[in-house]
């Protein structure tokens, strides 16, 4: 997916002016952060299980190496195929040459935000293939030729109308209404199914790679999941090396996370387990099965400082939770993640230079790191990258200098509190009769959105506790 | 959240307390420092107000210039350490001496940050839970009132029903709440001017949630949040009056508000 990261400013101002669609985000914003809080209390002790995922994520991570060859090697006990591969190119040509192997021309798609990464689609619509995406929302954002907006609703920001004319448009069925959801949803399903059940190739994700057995499991609402991996006689599962864990149970204690975290719902309506190829006596499954595990700057990640952002189980709460995220929506971020974890995972995955705005896309309120289901410290991360922003002189020279000759004026009293103490005067006298000022010099980054309150006179807090106590009298 | 409790001096015995008062209270509103003085030594503490203090460091250290912030950090546990108990009327202050001081330094430092942290309070919960407060002597408030959370005393410090509680005992304040008072103004320091297009936009929601909830004021614990939302209502003309919880807790809020003239 092309980057688009640092016109983050650009792109937000655009979408703050979007009413609409500013509307539904601040819906979302309110309704999915309501069910999270209520699944996670309707569960019982969530802060427990998320302490105890946590440190099966970082005993995972500390012994990577021997989970991976577990998995690989209990995987092709199996009968599936794993293939490593460092970077993008290497899986989309890893997928295309399954295809090409197969002559296949159909194929479809499970969500899979890998393969947003990495730009699959694109590689195999060239190639000639005919990719259909499957997941209602991925489907709606192919159909209209756009990118998914949220990492679990990659259609959250299309409104019904929306979506009702782009079906309309889009397909050729002849007059219909279309009214209702359930109509829109019926006809997507009835263009899917065909795709189904002509595909060559079926393509998805992962959510955990369970080492013990090989197997890999996904969570979907709508079973579409199933019907790719089981329908056509390929199946490719594009998934990245740190989904994988020890046990079967803690991918259940990952489901139980993920789904409360990312809907509210106490389970999905499907949760998969794929294991193989169909064997002797089974009546259906794929003739063969494909593990591609991507690395892309993944292992980077596991030896640098943030190591802990691979614990990320791509729920989207912080998005949810997010007042950044929701007040300009994913797409302003300009790449696959957005919200924290995207801010986070986009310069890390990309570049520091090509996304540097996007740490700065943050209040450190904190909230993120409250719901975060894999305890990552989201707000700490960022403030992390803003730091190696400084060191890669990224940011613009003159916020730089200006905080560091505050920060010098901090430890110089002195010289600190006079020159304070005449500008807080003067400032105080100016803006006594309005109490707030339009605009003043150097202050252009507030004075664009607000009045700068007065100071309230008097002089500084400083200044005037001292002339009280010179002349000896009460404090307060 | 988890700081021991304190063992209960007998109430004889004053508490030696320190007043960090804040940059922003210095320089724009010294009535919440003077506040502040007064509410500790109503509830039996004798303050002192150290004079080498300056301001916390915060807007380098969340913008990146830690290096810079880092000596800053030192000045301020050495103008402090000398006292039993700091404390400072605003969350995001108190949340970067007690949570982020000690996350910069190793060996000797660390142990020093340590040891500021665990005496570092903020002024609403010190006022709640370590020295309190005697009944008022001021007449209550009559205008209604709503309470701004700010996300450091809300998330680092576990600030929430105390300033409420102060409110109704102290002026006898039902607080109006807002809808989303889990959710952050737009404030964020040096975000505010670096994205102001999209802080200005949560001013907005959270300043639409205040006239929502009908109160005439908003009071909360930090003047960062406050001098942003007033200056945006000013520029929206709407009419709410900002104070510091500190300043109707004092039961002097007779001066012009955050923002407002004497015209």
């Amino acid at each position: 997916m092309k980057l688009a990261s640092n016109e983050f400013l650009q792109a937000s101002s655009a979408a703050l002016l979007e009413e609409d669609k500013a509307q539904r985000r601040s819906l979302i914003g309110q309704f999915l952060p309501l069910a999270r809080d209520a699944a996670a209390s309707a569960y019982g002790d969530f802060d427990a299980l998320r302490a105890h995922m946590k440190r099966v994520r970082r005993h995972t991570m500390t012994h990577l190496s021997h989970y991976l060859e577990q998995f690989e090697e209990a995987a092709v006990q199996h009968g599936n195929q794993v293939h490593f591969v460092a970077n993008a190119e290497q899986l989309n040509s890893k997928v295309l040459s399954i295809c090409q192997a197969h002559n296949a021309r159909r194929v479809a798609k499970g969500k899979s935000m890998v393969t947003e990464e990495t730009g699959l689609n694109e590689l195999l619509l060239k190639a000639g293939l005919d990719v259909l995406e499957t997941d209602l929302g991925e489907y709606i954002i192919q159909q209209a030729g756009e990118t998914p907006s949220h990492i679990v609703g990659p259609a959250l920001h299309k409104s019904l109308a929306e979506i009702r004319q782009l079906f309309l448009d889009k397909h050729k069925l002849g007059d219909r209404e279309l009214e209702t959801v359930s109509e829109v949803v019926e006809e997507a399903r009835g263009v899917l199914r065909e795709q189904f059940l002509a595909a060559d190739v079926g393509i998805i994700g992962a959510n955990a790679l369970i080492a013990e057995h090989g197997t890999s499991m996904l969570v979907t609402n709508e079973g579409n999941g199933d019907l790719c991996a089981n329908l056509p006689p390929v199946l490719i599962v594009c998934t990245t090396f740190e989904r994988v864990l020890p046990r079967a149970e803690d991918a259940m204690a990952l489901q139980r996370l993920l789904v409360r975290s990312a809907t509210g719902q106490p389970q999905t309506c499907y949760t998969s387990f794929y294991t193989g190829p169909r064997r002797e006596d089974d009546v259906d499954g794929p003739l063969e099965t494909h593990i591609i595990l991507l690395d892309n700057r993944r292992s980077d990640i596991l030896a640098s400082d943030y190591s802990e952002m691979l614990d990320c189980i791509r729920c989207g709460a912080c998005l949810n939770h997010c007042p950044i995220y929701i007040g300009v929506g994913g797409h302003a971020y300009g790449w696959v993640y957005p919200g924290p974890m995207g801010s986070v995972l986009t310069p890390l995955l990309t570049s520091l230079e090509q996304a540097h705005h996007l740490p700065n896309a943050c209040t450190s309120c904190g909230r993120c790191a409250e719901v975060c289901p894999a305890n990552i410290p989201l707000p700490d991360l960022l403030r992390d990258l803003r730091q190696d922003e400084s060191v890669q002189q990224l940011k613009p020279a003159r916020w730089r200098n200006g905080l560091r000759l505050h920060a010098w004026l901090l430890r110089h009293p002195g010289l600190y509190r006079s020159l304070t103490g005449w500008t807080i005067s003067v400032l105080g006298l100016l803006g006594k009769r309005r109490g707030a000022f339009r605009r003043l010099p150097f202050a252009g980054g507030w004075t664009g959105q607000r009045d700068v309150p007065a100071p309230e006179g008097g002089g500084t807090f400083m200044r005037q506790y001292a002339a009280r106590r010179r002349r000896g009298g009460k404090r307060g | 959240m988890d700081k021991p409790h304190p063992k209960r001096k007998r109430s004889r015995q004053r508490r030696d307390v320190a007043l960090m008062v804040t940059c922003l209270a210095d320089l724009m509103r010294p009535s919440v420092g003077f506040s502040a003085i007064r509410l500790l030594e109503r509830a039996g503490c004798r303050v002192t107000v150290p004079e080498q203090q300056t301001c916390c460091g915060q807007p380098a250290y969340n913008s990146g210039e830690v290096d810079a912030a880092v000596p800053v950090a030192r000045a301020v546990i050495e103008a402090f350490e000398p006292f039993d108990y700091v404390v400072v009327p605003s969350g995001s202050c108190a949340g970067m001496l007690s949570h982020h001081y000690p996350a910069l330094f190793e060996g000797e430092w660390h142990q020093r940050a340590l040891a500021l942290s665990a005496k570092t309070w903020e002024l609403t919960r010190f006022l709640t839970e370590v020295a309190r407060l005697p009944a008022p002597r001021h007449k209550p408030l009559e205008s209604a009132v709503t309470y701004h959370d700010s996300c450091a005393a809300l998330r680092e410090l576990g600030v929430h029903q105390q300033p409420r509680q102060l409110l109704q005992e102290q002026c006898g304040v039902q607080v109006s709440e807002l809808s989303q008072n889990q959710v952050c103004c737009g404030f964020g320091g040096t975000f505010c001017a670096r994205m102001p297009e999209i802080s200005a936009k949560m001013a907005d929601d959270k300043l639409d949630n205040a006239v929502a909830s009908g109160a005439t004021i908003v009071a909360a614990g930090d003047l960062g949040c406050l001098l942003h939302l007033s200056g945006r209502a000013r520029r929206r003309g709407l009419k709410l009056e900002f104070r510091h919880v500190a300043e109707l807790l004092a039961g002097d809020p007779r001066g012009p508000g955050i923002g407002e003239g004497r015209e």
